[in-house]
């Protein structure tokens, strides 16, 4: 009860903090003789507003921490021949441009990515080159795979001779144990569920921790990079497809039990599906993070278009109620993709009813 | 569409190369052995609850069996302690009947002596009746009977040399 009372007098506070902002900016605008001034810095705000967000939610040539500490790392191009330099060439501001083996390259500043420029005007692109450069993606994803390895191992040798887990086995335990339990079992089936869980656990610990991860304040969210969620969907994708069993097939090209007719209108309708199901998993995790992020950074981008201590007050809390929620979705999303992969694995390998 | 221009190949690559990896490494040193040490743990739960239950159904097993044993203890004491008090009761019996024999046959000798001694001492009144009437007649015989007064005087001191006798 007590609760609740705090929980109604927080959004009354919420709500009328936020609506007296509002009548302030209105105020200043439409008052003041510098209108085109308030414009300005506002659109000047925006923009650079907009390319922090941008920043932040794609992936990037260089690791930046903070604003002052960039870390370069290689760009790896496959054009003609093999190109490497350190992306700090394209400093100051990525308007730089490096020149390797006779050939230029700049950074689109659309996209951030990496294209050939011309030869005599160097802002002028010409091709964009194969990239196999180590990204902050790169890098992230696999100073995360190490952390993992490392401390699952610490884990796995942390086990008792009776098969009891000690320090953070503790924790993992349960949560192992949950996807073993509640997600392959019940969708696998005691007879198969072994053989995927492998797959299961580390999808599952992986996709939780870099969610986790991209909500610190460091900008380095991979799981709302469309390129990794698409390649996680294809490990599911194709694990689904070679551990299907005789069944499934038949599912898909011959619907057993309808007339022959309904069976050529089904095949290619199923085939679709087999496609969409993993296709669904991509975009649910990638959606799901982005918006997460996008109006985690508007509220944040609001304290400072209004730029007054009661909106400060008011979205600052507001962002907290929001990462809060964030927080239950970083470990939701790991969830659901893993179950939605068990569902599949399941559907591959069901046996004749 | 432009997620699909967005898609950089050379992250696909590298994420998929490291996620592989990992996906193999953990498998390796980390699930498996994790689910194993699970796995064994439960089979021995499993394991000593059952022994536990079923050493609970031989101690239930003992125990019915214990009472069977007391019980049939129970009855055979009782039959024994009958079968002592019969014994008891028969012997007794015999006894009583024997001793009741002999006791009768005592008795029957006993009365059988004393009716011979008594024959034997009414024979020997009679001879004895018989030899004193006998000395009486003679000494009648030897004595002058003729007066009355004699007579009687004569049967009074033959009465008294009996008595003497």
């Amino acid at each position: 009860m007590k609760v609740k009372y705090y929980k109604n007098l927080l959004t009354i506070v919420l709500l009328f903090v936020a609506s007296f902002s509002f009548a302030n900016t209105e105020e200043h605008t439409s008052e003041s003789d510098g209108v085109t001034l308030e414009n300005a810095s506002l659109s000047e705000k925006k923009a650079e507003y907009d390319k922090i967000k941008k920043h932040h939610l794609l992936d990037d040539h260089s690791f930046t921490i903070v604003d002052w500490v960039k870390v370069p790392l290689p760009v790896i191009l496959i054009d003609e021949g093999v190109h490497v330099f350190m992306s700090s060439a394209f400093e100051p501001h990525g308007h730089g441009i490096a020149e390797s083996g006779g050939k230029f390259y700049g950074l689109d500043h659309e996209t951030g990515k990496v294209m050939r420029m011309d030869n005599h005007d160097h802002h002028v692109a010409v091709s964009a080159p194969f990239d196999l450069s180590i990204t902050k993606n790169v890098v992230i994803i696999l100073l995360m795979a190490v952390l993992m390895f490392f401390f699952f191992k610490k884990i796995a040798t942390s086990y008792t001779s009776n098969g009891m887990p000690t320090k953070a086995g503790k924790f993992i335990e349960p949560i192992v144990l949950y996807v073993r339990d509640d997600i392959a079992i019940p969708n696998i089936g005691e007879k198969h569920y072994k053989k995927y869980m492998w797959f299961l656990l580390t999808i599952f610990f992986f996709i939780w921790a870099l969610n986790l991860l991209g909500m610190t304040p460091l900008g380095v969210s991979v799981t709302n990079n469309f390129t990794f969620t698409f390649g996680m969907a294809l490990f599911t994708f194709f694990i689904t497809l070679f551990t299907a069993n005789k069944n499934y097939w038949m599912h898909i090209f011959w619907m057993p039990g309808v007339p022959v007719p309904m069976k050529i209108i089904l095949a290619p309708i199923e085939l679709l599906g087999m496609v969409i199901k993993p296709f669904s998993l991509m975009i649910r995790l990638y959606a799901n993070m982005t918006a997460g992020h996008m109006v985690v950074m508007g509220l944040i981008g609001l304290i400072f278009f209004f730029n007054n201590w009661f909106a400060t007050g008011a979205f600052s809390a507001l962002t907290l109620v929001l990462s809060l929620l964030e927080l239950l979705v970083a470990a939701l999303q790991a969830y659901i993709f893993t179950m939605l992969s068990a569902i599949y694995f399941g559907m591959a390998v069901t046996e004749d009813h | 569409m432009e997620l699909f221009t967005g898609l950089s190949w050379g992250l696909f690559i590298y994420q998929t190369i490291i996620f592989s990896g990992l996906l193999i490494l953990l498998w390796k040193f980390a699930w498996k052995p994790i689910l194993t040490a699970v796995n064994d743990r439960e089979e021995n739960i499993k394991g000593a609850l059952e022994a536990a239950e079923t050493t609970k159904l031989e101690v239930a097993k003992l125990k019915s069996q214990n009472d069977e044993m007391r019980k049939e203890a129970l009855a055979e004491r009782d039959v024994l302690l009958k079968s002592a008090r019969e014994t008891k009761d028969k012997i007794v019996a015999e006894a009583k009947n024997i001793a009741k024999a002999e006791s009768d046959k005592i008795i029957a000798s006993a009365k059988e002596e004393i009716k011979s001694e008594k024959m034997a001492a009414l024979g020997e009144i009679k001879t004895q009746v018989a030899a004193l009437s006998i000395e009486i007649a003679e000494k009648v015989v030897k004595h002058d009977l003729s007066g009355d007064d004699k007579q009687k005087a004569l049967v009074d001191s033959l009465i008294e040399e009996v008595n003497l006798n």
